[in-house]
Parts: structure tokens; sequence; C-alpha cells
């Protein structure tokens, strides 16, 4: 008898603990789920081909985002180009090369606290050292670099990850095939480790183009009708238009509609760029029998 | 006189840090032969079979005392290249590893970044290859398919060919039937008789029958010492040493 009731005590305590997991799994999924509506709610009604496809007229009130869009895609592209080589490479450095010691451990505390650094700072220092000491002035390409010293991090633990989660047996096989290191590393490690590391850096671009302080400094324009011509220009760029548009503008309250649309547009691209992501993911995947 | 012993190794120790894993091991290995290493775990045959063609260079924080001729050679010393030692000693690891790549590629990996690369040639290497390793019938008409469709037997018959295909003069076999069946094992135990008539074979093994029944010298270790060393039939009918007749009669280890 005795017995029974501490049982029962026992899926009482259970059933309380996995109610207050799924209550929290739901809140997040909810909370997720009720901000993509209500921009979604709000800014669908704005969304049209000329929106994705005009220039904003009438001191921005009208018209639509086309230069913001492709600032960001250029803005994005660029912090890609800057950060996934480095951030391989100083992965590759990091689990094949480097002994492990506290050497590398001080280099990977200095990732990861490079990770926490709010990115107002990244834009402070984009703003110090590529538009001001470097004399790039506010640029596609200032706002490149700063984006990409933004995500690397993102993309050295990526890579790291991905790396380690290449079977050491692979490595071994090569070498004992005398096949170098090196050659070891770019035949066999880095393809294996591709996926990973694509996927992780495809996240980090999801971040690059969201965020607004580190362009406001070093490459976007409150307004610019005219397209870039080379990466010395300044550009427009999606979460920078919202904030203009939000803040500063004469007009906040009949811009509220265009807010919506710039805001879903942008929402739109983090996600795809993350769908994107997860289905490279899966794919691989699926191909990987390790 | 040719000297008939491929590798010889001379008060060799090794240290993983600050344990000695090797003590004072002086073997030598004989042409054309299969040695076996026997040993309970931990007793340091498969550093020393790792030590010869130097892939314990991989491992943080371990040295090396003594000396490992090779060809009279010493393959530690400071202007030898590991990458060298290791295309003319080649090795079979315990767990079948393959590459994610085609089984044509898998064979044809080693010899392409050693400079091969004439298509007929190569092609000509993997028939070989195969054929030496006894899986070319089972494989011909697939070669372009994954390495990792075959099965785990096949897998290391596999790893034998791309061994092979670096045309090696020792092989060194890592217990390379212990995660196999009993009829792969069955194979691959045929496959090292055959291949003993154009290759030097070490091997380390588990398995004692395995050892009495496909090499020509047994060298047992215990605690990262060489105990005793001597001719298959010897070790296994009338050994020396008592702690080597207690091991093989399994009465420890």
């Amino acid at each position: 008898m005795a017995l029974q009731t501490s049982m029962r005590w026992r899926y009482f305590k259970e059933g309380v603990f996995f109610g207050l997991v799924r209550l929290s799994a739901f809140l997040l999924t909810a909370a997720l789920g009720g901000l993509l509506l209500y921009i979604f709610v709000n800014g669908l009604g704005v969304l049209s081909w000329d929106f994705l496809t005009l220039p904003p007229t009438d001191s921005m009130t009208k018209g639509g985002i086309m230069p913001a869009i492709l600032g960001t895609l250029y803005l994005t592209t660029g912090a890609i180009l800057v950060a996934l080589p480095l951030g391989i490479v100083s992965a590759v450095y990091l689990t094949e090369y480097a002994k492990q010691g506290p050497l590398v451990r001080v280099i990977r505390v200095g990732v990861n606290c490079l990770a926490g650094v709010p990115s107002i700072v990244f834009g402070l220092f984009g703003l110090g050292l590529f538009v001001v000491f470097l004399q790039f002035g506010s640029c596609i390409l200032s706002g490149a670099l700063t984006l990409g010293i933004l995500i690397l991090p993102t993309i050295i633990g990526a890579s790291e990850e991905a790396l380690k989660a290449v079977p050491q047996t692979f490595r071994e096989a090569s070498l004992a095939l005398g096949v170098s290191k090196w050659q070891t590393i770019v035949r066999i490690v880095l393809p294996n480790a591709l996926p990973g590391i694509l996927t992780g850096s495809i996240l980090g671009i999801g971040r690059a183009a969201g965020e607004t302080a580190p362009v406001m400094f070093t490459a976007a324009a409150f307004y610019t009708a005219k397209l870039p011509s080379s990466i010395f220009d300044e550009v427009m760029a999606l979460p920078f238009h919202i904030y203009v548009l939000a803040t500063a503008g004469t007009h906040i309250e009949a811009t509220r509609p265009i807010q919506f649309g710039t805001i879903l547009v942008l929402v739109g691209l983090v996600l795809g760029v993350d769908l994107i992501a997860i289905v490279i993911r899966s794919t691989m995947r699926k191909r990987k029998r390790w | 006189m040719e000297d008939n012993r491929v590798i010889k190794t001379k008060d060799v120790n090794f240290f993983y840090g600050k344990f000695r894993a090797l003590t004072d091991i002086s073997m030598d290995f004989e042409k054309h032969r299969v040695t076996a290493l026997i040993g309970p775990s931990g007793c340091g045959k498969s550093t020393l079979l790792r030590l010869l063609n130097r892939m314990n260079d991989l491992i943080d924080g371990t040295h090396v005392e003594g000396e490992v001729l090779f060809e009279g050679k010493n393959i530690y010393a400071p202007d030898v290249d590991p990458v060298e030692v290791r295309r003319r000693i080649g090795m079979v690891f315990q767990k079948p590893n393959p590459f994610p790549k085609s089984i044509f590629d898998n064979i044809t990996y080693g010899p392409k970044l050693a400079g091969l690369g004439d298509r007929i040639e190569l092609e000509a290497l993997v028939e070989q290859s195969l054929r030496q390793a006894v899986l070319w019938d089972e494989v011909k008409d697939i070669l372009g398919q994954s390495a990792m469709m075959l099965s785990g037997g096949q897998q290391q018959r596999l790893c034998i060919a791309r061994a092979l295909a670096m045309k090696p003069d020792v092989l060194l076999m890592d217990e390379p039937t212990s995660a196999l069946d009993p009829i792969s094992t069955a194979k691959i135990e045929e496959l090292i008789q055959d291949l003993k008539k154009d290759y030097t074979i070490i091997i380390v093994t588990h398995n004692m029958q395995q050892a009495a029944r496909i090499s020509d010298m047994t060298g047992f270790f215990y605690l990262g010492k060489l105990i005793e060393y001597s001719a298959t039939e010897k070790i296994f009918t009338r050994p020396d040493i008592k702690q080597t007749e207690d091991y093989i009669t399994g009465r420890f280890g």
C-alpha cells in the first residue's frame, strides 16, 4: 500500500514536471508565432511588386524599398566574403594545427567574448577603424568589414564544431596513406566538414542581415535613391531603414504600413536564409553515413 | 648478404606524457613474414605498431626514445619526413575506415596525391589492388558507388586494397578483424597468407587462435615490455617464459 502511494506521488511529480516542460516549449513557440503573425498581418497590405522594386519617394512616405533590399544584400554578401574564409582558416588552425594548450584556450575565450560584444560596439569600432582611420568613409566596404567581424565568432564556432565532427579515423586513414597533413585537411577534412560549416555560417548571415547598429555608423545612408556603383558608395539597409522610418522621420505615423512592410521583407529574408541552412543540413545529413 | 630484417627497433621507449607505454623494445621484423603482436589490452602492442609508421606523431604530448630502423635508416631521425615513411609502410585499422567516396576514388586517393595522374594507369592500379585484396569480383561492376554501401568485411578489404595501392613494403594491421564476423575474418586471414609473398606484415591481434593460424613470428607483450618473441609455433607450444604460457592458455589477460 505504501509502495503504491509513493508511486502515485512519483507519477504526479512526473506529470507536473512534464507539464512545465511542455508549457515552456509552447510559450516559446507562441511568442515566435505571435510575433510573426503580427508582422505578417500588418505588413502584408503594402507588399507589392512596386514596393519591392521601386525606391522610396515623397520623403520616404511612399514608394518602395528596393535600394534598402539591395543594400542589405550587398552588405551581407560582403560580410560573408570577409568572414567565411577568415573564419574557416581560423577554425582549421584551432582544431587541426594548434597544440591544445593555454594559447589556444585564450584564443577560444577571445572568440567567445567577441561573440558576446554588443553590436553597437562593433559599429563604433568599424567607424573608428574603417571609416575614419583607414578613410574608407561610410560605404559598403566599411559596413561589410564591420559585419564580417561581427559574425566571425559565429562562423569560427560553427566551423570548429563541424571540423571536430569529422571522424578522426578519416584523418588517420589519409595520413597512413602517406598523404600530408595539409592535403588531408583540404581533401578529406574540409569537404566532410563543409555542410556543417555552411549551416553555421548561413545562420551568421541571418544575423548580419538584421543588424542595425553596426551598419548605421559604417555604411547605411538615411536616404539615397541612387544605387551604389562601387564598394565605396553608401547604401540603404533594411534594418536601418526601419529604424529611420520609425524614429527619425517627420511622418512616423503615416509611414507605419511601410515600416511593417519593410520589417516583413527583412524577417522574410532572414527566415528564408535560415530555411536554406535547414534544407542544406537535412540533405547533407541524409547523405552522410558514418 | 642481404639483411632480411626490414624493420628493427632498438631500445625503444615510448611515453604518453609522463606515462611510459613501452619499455626498451628491441625487436626485428623479417621480410615477407607475418609477425603477430599479442598481449592483454593496454600492453603496448598497438602503440608499438603505430610507432612503426609514425602514426603516434599525431598524438600531442608523446615522445619516443631509441631508434626504429627501416631498411637501416632511423625513421625518427630529424631529416626523415613521416609522410615518406607512411608511403612505404602502410596501415590497416581496427575499424574499417573507407572515405565517404566511391570505391574507385578510395583506392586512387593516395596514388593521385602522390602524383599518379594517368587514367589508364589508375584504372589498372584499382583492378590490381582490388584483386590483391580479393574484392575485385564483388565490386568490379560498382566501382562508382559509395564505399559506405559495402558490408563491414568488404569495407575492410577495400581498406587493405587502398593501402596496397600505395605499393608499400610493409603492411601494419591493427586488429583488422576485430569488428568483423567470422566469415569476413576468415577471408581476411586467407588474404594475409597470400599477401606475405609480396609484403611484410605486422599484425596486432587479440585473437590468439588468429595469431597461431596466420603468423610466422609472435611477440608477447605485457605492461609495455616485450616478454617473449620467437617463432609462432614455439610460442604456442613450448614458450620459454611462464607469463607467456599463462596468457596463451587463458590463465590471465
